[in-house]
């Protein structure tokens, strides 16, 4: 790849002899030409995609093969292996029959029970109203839409020492009081697990924004003549009109916003972490996965190899859910 | 009979929105409420919606705190936000580009190795990439804060998609024209995607801004913290001032809502143009 270093000229007039107009069968070009591909347009793509390549790979893929490699031994207070016992699958076996792990795995899944179908139908009801507006549409969608703006850390201040501040009194107790019923200390009040409640607002509050602008500009593709056909078949407004036009014609967007509210909802670390830990430690009810593995990895045990395990396992099982549903709802089709 | 159903759906949709757009606002109430108010009224059994008085002084105090250094985590969440933000848009935009449109063998190979990384979680590579980072002697710079972040599957992903569906006629002129890939990209391509360009920078430069885990490892002087990781250490602190602690809150959110109102219409512009769902 050295002979592009003349710079951006040589591309825009690449000498003829190097790119015959018609390529010679019998005969084959030399290797360099044939690296570059035609007019020089294998270079050209990586000089635009090569950098950013090479970081992710630095920053994302080495750490990675790393995170892989240290798994195989049980590596405490070290992330160099040498030195520690090579223990082949010895922390894959203790990771899958540990019940603090399939519990956070229990944990996960539950809290995408909740918070998938309920930002999806947040969002794409609040995309709706908002987009039949006809006065302060403008405003409606950043008030929505600002909470996009907030992070967990100070979303979590205010509802864990605000709304659902369960030691002092707070806004929902407040509430409940005005109909006569007693406070409750949210966070840590396991039976009936009221902490899902305050789990799951805070990231409703925080994510339905979003979603509903990638709904919003789904509904402003959906062509007016269908909406007109739809008129002349006899399809009522409303109901008829959004089951048989409105959320078909939502089909990709819809793939996008699962696909994304899943991998985030595995990704969930942060309002569960500035939640639930206080100085006396984490609670073992509703640690997700992240969160537990940030304890036997970085917690008093340093078991960085056990944790790395965890960590790979649960790469494997991402990586399987979305390839999963992104065959299931026939995403990439279009680019094949 | 059917026009008054009509009007009573309306008008139900504009109470149920105008409802939610209350409950929306709420935490950002109480966030301001909480931050004007004295400790008394924060913690006080008989809570009230509106503070019984208004603390401004709360402002000030809350930046001569020596416990939070809250002036110099607001310049470095700046620095670090604005850095990442260029470094990312620019990166990105450049991959997005010749993923979408330089026609290479194992585009859509490479292409699905960077999209692969999405579904990477944080806890796979966090340990790693906290010895490389450190190895390198990056721990409390800015570089360390910066660099590792700068490449995000997401954005490039974005732009790709967006440069996909992007007139061809555009480009073709200024390929007859007489200019490279290079030259086609800086002169046609950029400034007419300048939508774009808005809403990935947008989206970034909060991601960068509202970053924890990583500001929290890596920022390990008091020097290098981030405003949230000056908040955070702040929960976790022995004497909890609430009004300082919901007062600085406050103002660690008070750039982004600014930069949020004023390019929100680029963001939604950008999401509606870049062809996320196709």
């Amino acid at each position: 790849m050295t002979v592009g270093g003349s710079g951006g000229a040589v591309a825009e007039h690449p000498p003829p002899s190097r790119t015959p107009a018609v390529p010679d069968a019998g005969r084959r070009r030399p290797l360099g030409a044939r690296l570059l591909g035609p007019q020089r347009r294998n270079l050209w793509f990586w000089a635009f995609v090569g950098p950013f390549a090479l970081g992710l790979g630095l920053f994302t893929y080495v750490p990675l093969a790393w995170s892989v490699y240290l798994s195989f031994f049980d590596a405490h207070n070290t992330v160099s292996p040498s030195g520690s016992d090579f223990v082949g699958l010895g922390n894959y076996t203790a990771m899958v029959t540990n019940e603090a792990f399939l519990g956070s795995l229990g944990t996960f899944a539950l809290f995408t029970v909740f918070i998938v179908p309920a930002t999806y139908a947040l969002s794409l009801g609040l995309a709706l109203m908002v987009n039949r507006l006809r006065i302060a549409q403008a405003f409606f969608r950043s008030v929505f839409f600002l909470p996009t703006a907030c992070s967990y850390v100070v979303a979590a201040v205010i509802w864990k020492l605000s709304i659902f501040n369960g030691v002092r009194f707070g806004l929902a107790n407040t509430v409940l009081g005005w109909f006569g019923a007693d406070g409750t200390a949210w966070l840590s009040t396991t039976d009936p697990p009221w902490y899902w409640l305050v789990i799951v607002t805070v990231r409703l509050w925080l994510q339905a924004g979003f979603y509903m602008i990638l709904f919003l500009a789904g509904l402003q593709r959906i062509s007016p003549q269908l909406y007109e056909a739809a008129a002349v078949d006899g399809a009522r407004p409303g109901w008829q009109t959004f089951r048989y036009v409105t959320f078909p014609q939502l089909r990709a967007t819809s793939v996008a916003v699962v696909l994304l509210l899943v991998i985030n909802a595995f990704q969930a670390f942060d309002e569960f972490y500035n939640l639930l830990s206080d100085a006396r430690g984490y609670p073992p009810y509703a640690r997700p996965p992240l969160v537990y593995l940030y304890y036997t990895a970085l917690g008093r045990d340093q078991n960085l190899g056990l944790g790395s395990a965890g960590a790979v396992i649960l790469a494997l099982i991402i990586a399987l859910a979305t390839v999963v549903q992104a065959r299931w709802f026939g995403l990439g089709r279009k680019e094949e | 009979m059917d026009d008054a159903l009509t009007r009573a759906g309306r008008a139900l949709r504009v109470v149920l929105l105008v409802a939610l757009a209350l409950l929306f606002l709420v935490p950002f109430y109480l966030l301001v409420r909480n931050g004007l108010a004295t400790e008394r009224d924060i913690t006080a059994p008989d809570w009230t919606f509106f503070p019984r008085v208004l603390q401004w002084s709360n402002l000030t105090e809350v930046f001569q705190d020596p416990n939070l250094p809250l002036g110099r985590a607001l310049l470095n969440s700046t620095l670090i936000a604005v850095s990442t933000t260029a470094g990312t848009v620019l990166l990105a935009s450049l991959a997005g580009y010749g993923l979408a449109r330089i026609p290479y063998r194992h585009a859509n190979a490479v292409f699905y190795a960077i999209l692969g990384t999405l579904m990477v979680p944080a806890a796979v590579t966090f340990v790693p990439s906290f010895v490389l980072v450190s190895s390198l002697g990056w721990i409390s710079t800015l570089r360390g804060l910066v660099i590792p972040t700068l490449f995000s599957a997401f954005a490039c992903f974005i732009f790709r998609q967006y440069f996909l569906g992007f007139p061809r006629e555009l480009e073709d002129a200024a390929r007859v024209d007489g200019l490279g890939y290079w030259r086609t990209y800086w002169r046609i391509v950029v400034p007419n995607a300048r939508p774009v360009f808005a809403a990935v920078g947008t989206i970034v430069f909060i991601g960068a801004w509202n970053a924890f885990l990583w500001p929290l490892v890596i920022g390990q002087d008091q020097e290098a913290w981030t405003v949230q990781v000056a908040l955070s250490t702040f929960t976790t602190a022995q004497n909890l001032n609430l009004h300082e602690l919901f007062v600085a809150a406050a103002v660690s959110i008070a750039p982004l809502v600014v930069v949020f109102l004023l390019l929100q219409r680029y963001i939604v512009a950008g999401v509606e143009r870049s062809g996320i769902d196709d």
